[in-house]
Order: C-alpha cells, then sequence, then structure tokens
C-alpha cells in the first residue's frame, strides 16, 4: 500500500538532479568518484596522502547540512525511533560494510549505476534487498528498536 | 588548493540535495525500505533524478583526456564480483535498515545534533576504524 500522505516525489527528484549535478562537478574538475564512504573512510587510513581535498569535501557536507537545515528548520525535526544499542549496532555494520563492498548508496548506487558498472549494480540490488529485509525483521518480525 | 575548494563545494551541493530530497531523514528512508508496511516510494525519485543527470554527465565529461584541475580521471578499475563486495554490501544494507542512515546523510546531519544521528555517526566511524585496522594487519 502506498503512503500517499508521505509521497514527496518532486522534491526527491531535485534533491537528486543536485546529488548528480555534484557529483559530476567532482568528476569534471578533480576527475574523482563521488563515493561517500570512499572519500571519508580513507581520511582513516594511514596509507592515503591525499587527505586534503577528503577534508574539504567532509566539511563541505557539514556546511551545506548547516545552510539548509537553518533556511528549512522543518527538515532536521526527525525523531529516529531506533534505540541506542541498535543505533550503535548499525552503525558499525554501515561503517564496516561500506569499506569492506567498496561503497555506498552515493558511490555504488548513483556514480556506478550511472557508470553502467556491473560491481556497482549487484552491490546495489544487494544492499537494498538487504536493507528491505532488515527492516521486514527489525520491523515486523521482532519488532524491536524502530 | 583549487581541488579542495571544488571539493567543498561538491560537499556544499551534495549535502543540499540530500536534505531537499528526504535521505537525511531515517523516519522516510525506513518507509521506502518497508514494503510490506505503508510504503513510501519517494526516494526512488532520488535515484532517478540522481543517475539521470550523472549517466549523461558521464558520458560527456569522460570524453575529455583529462579532468579540468587534475592530471587524470581515477576511475574503478575492478570488474569482477568477489565475496568482499557482496558480504560488505549484505552488511550495509542490514545496518541502513536498522537505523535508516547511510554514510552521507549521517556526515550531513551532524550539523543538526540530533542524538540518534551523533551515536550513529561516532559508530559508523568506529566500523571503518576497525576495517582499516584489520585490513592494515594483512
Amino acid at each position: 500500500m502506498i503512503d500517499y500522505s508521505n509521497f514527496t516525489p518532486y522534491s526527491a527528484l531535485m534533491g537528486g538532479v543536485l546529488i548528480g549535478l555534484s557529483a559530476s562537478m567532482l568528476l569534471l574538475f578533480n576527475g574523482k568518484i563521488c563515493g561517500i564512504s570512499g572519500i571519508t573512510g580513507q581520511l582513516l587510513s594511514f596509507k592515503t596522502s591525499d587527505k586534503k581535498w577528503r577534508w574539504f569535501f567532509f566539511f563541505g557536507l557539514i556546511c551545506g547540512g548547516a545552510i539548509i537545515f537553518q533556511a528549512y528548520p522543518s527538515s532536521q525535526n526527525f525523531q529516529s525511533e531506533t534505540s541506542t544499542a541498535l543505533l550503535v549496532v548499525a552503525g558499525l555494520l554501515v561503517g564496516y560494510g561500506t569499506r569492506l563492498g567498496n561503497g555506498c548508496t552515493s558511490g555504488h548506487g548513483v556514480c556506478g549505476i550511472s557508470r553502467l558498472s556491473f560491481r556497482s549494480t549487484v552491490a546495489t540490488v544487494v544492499f537494498m534487498l538487504a536493507g528491505v529485509i532488515s527492516v521486514y525483521v527489525f520491523r515486523h518480525v521482532l519488532g524491536v528498536g524502530q | 588548493m583549487k581541488q579542495s575548494i571544488v571539493s567543498f563545494i561538491v560537499g556544499v551541493i551534495f549535502a543540499l540535495g540530500l536534505v531537499i530530497s528526504g535521505m537525511t531523514n531515517p523516519t522516510k528512508v525506513l518507509a521506502f525500505l518497508d514494503l510490506s508496511g505503508k510504503w513510501d516510494p519517494s526516494l526512488a525519485f532520488v535515484m532517478v533524478g540522481a543517475i539521470g543527470v550523472y549517466f549523461l554527465f558521464y558520458r560527456w565529461i569522460t570524453k575529455r583526456d583529462t579532468p579540468i584541475l587534475e592530471k587524470e580521471f581515477s576511475l574503478p578499475a575492478k570488474k569482477g564480483l568477489d565475496k568482499k563486495l557482496i558480504l560488505g554490501a549484505v552488511l550495509f544494507g542490514l545496518g541502513w535498515g536498522i537505523a535508516g542512515f547511510c554514510p552521507g546523510p549521517a556526515i550531513v546531519n551532524l550539523s543538526s545534533l540530533n542524538p540518534s544521528a551523533l551515536i550513529f555517526f561516532a559508530a559508523m566511524t568506529l566500523g571503518a576504524g576497525i576495517f582499516q585496522i584489520t585490513n592494515l594487519a594483512k
């Protein structure tokens, strides 16, 4: 059943276009793929030497958030229903999993699929399916945390 | 320095896109992943918008010999599937479905000082750090 009361296709599409444009800009100027987990995850690596642009990107994300949250305060008025323990488990899984699998929603989902990369398309299908199963199990079978 | 400034601007625009699209709201993300409940398909439109734009620009940009500020394009070279890719995607998906945050929104939400987002970000950083340490040991 579709929840039409919360359905926001236009803002979703517009936000998506901004994401696509910013990722294109990073490719055009710096020649880099815009994968958030890879760009920021390598800030934790001792081997990575090109950390400067990665930090600037990281702070750009935070500043962009600060600007839009200031302009539209309602956009930050969300309430996560997830318990602290489960937030920690989820964070560990996302942090470790995106590094192990070499990408997240941006690198595999947006950039990878657009590049018609087989690896990224498979990864996106897998993490989407895992996400759907996870919500089903935690929300409807176990009924915990959310 | 020019590349760092570009990276900063890209980060800002990317963050605007994430917030406007609704990706930074975990309730909305979970409603998208919850097919058996009241399904909110909005976030499929984020993918349509982002992939539509990047699909076209990628083809146009990579016709160039080099990026504007760099000697060459850094594009992923790996082709085939491997266990790490699949296992990583499974773990990521499970975590995404538990809390509704993925890496981009987790970082953008730092500025909202939402307590849940802060806890998630700390754990996510720890998870990435554990990967880094265990990977170095090999």
